[in-house]
């Protein structure tokens, strides 16, 4: 496989996002108001229900993220419509999202949420698992390694760094007012985006 | 005149702030709320940001104020959308509605009703 098939992406984002939907919402629960879960089900059904029948990925990534940014509530739905907006505009109209192409799109929409949300790495947010992330994906397609193990790569690399963020202390959102009660938490932003590129892994993977 | 709005994650906080900076403003500041998810509950409503923004825009833009976390995000994003006509203060929500209200009545273009709303952050309430 040489190129990702993006709307089957978001749509199996939906998907891992709605089967652990509960799960984020407990995460949320402990340290945040308790919504992200709940929140993110509805966001991303509505993503995966606005993406075009046909045309170039970066528009159908741009229309995921105009409808998350319209119908997730919450942080988080500005933050993750941000990045599937910056992502698709870094596809332009390519007629395919080529590994050297997402990894473009990664790192732009990394740039949005850091540009939007003011986080930096450390803070404990979605920041932990996407910026490492688009390292391991980067450095894997420089090394040569085909979409698929790249997203592999990806994927393991967010969820290292979203289960990095248990002894970190908040510094953005709602948790950071707990100061020292948020360290021993996961980051229910981070078990998120872990699960959004799961599912870019699940994808890359599949024949097509 | 300039417009502005109030986006709070509770309909009644931005309602009742917007009424205060109205009043305090002279009663003659244009000032819309947009409080609270769709439903009514707490939250933030993209399309309601953008309704009060229309409304309060008499086409010289519109100050945006918001309380916390999403309501900061998704009046970022309105901002960065319409660069130039609306503009977000990073201002303390009551105090810089009053300043912003006061300034706008008072004819102040853009960049000053949002430089008052954000200098309201350096005002004390005691000594």
């Amino acid at each position: 496989m040489t190129a990702l098939d993006v709307p089957a992406w978001i749509a199996r984002a939906a998907e891992r996002i709605a089967a652990d939907a509960d799960r984020l919402t407990r995460l949320d629960a402990a340290i945040g108001d308790g919504d992200h879960g709940h929140n993110l089900r509805r966001g991303f059904a509505a993503a995966a229900a606005a993406l075009p029948g046909d045309g170039p990925p970066g528009r159908a990534l741009i229309a995921a993220g105009r409808a998350l940014v319209a119908q997730t509530g919450g942080a988080s739905g500005p933050l993750y419509g941000t990045a599937l907006r910056r992502a698709g505009k870094a596809l332009g109209d390519a007629p395919e999202a080529d590994a050297a192409g997402l990894a473009a799109a990664l790192r732009a929409a990394l740039d949005g949420v850091r540009e939007l949300g003011g986080a930096a790495e450390g803070d404990k947010t979605m920041v932990d698992a996407l910026a490492p992330a688009v390292a391991a994906y980067t450095e894997a397609v420089e090394n040569g390694a085909t979409l698929a193990a790249a997203a592999t790569a990806a994927a393991s690399a967010a969820e290292r760094g979203a289960e990095a963020t248990v002894p970190l202390r908040a510094r953005k959102g709602r948790a950071s007012y707990l100061g020292d009660r948020s360290v021993g938490h996961p980051d229910p932003g981070a078990a998120s985006t872990a699960l959004l590129l799961r599912a870019l892994a699940d994808t890359a993977g599949e024949e097509p | 005149m300039i417009g502005i709005v109030l986006v709070s994650h509770s309909r009644a906080l931005a309602e009742g702030a917007a009424e205060l900076a109205r009043t305090l403003g002279g009663g003659r500041a244009v000032v819309h709320a947009a409080g609270g998810d769709a439903d009514g509950g707490l939250g933030t409503s993209p399309e309601l940001v953008e309704a009060a923004i229309a409304a309060a825009d008499d086409g010289d833009g519109v100050v945006l104020l918001a309380d916390l976390g999403s309501s900061v995000l998704t009046c970022k994003l309105a901002a960065e959308d319409a660069a130039g006509r609306v503009a977000l203060a990073d201002a303390p929500f009551v105090e810089g509605a009053v300043a912003a209200a006061s300034l706008a009545a008072a004819g102040a273009d853009l960049a000053a009703v949002r430089a008052a709303a954000e200098d309201a952050r350096n005002h004390r309430k005691i000594s």
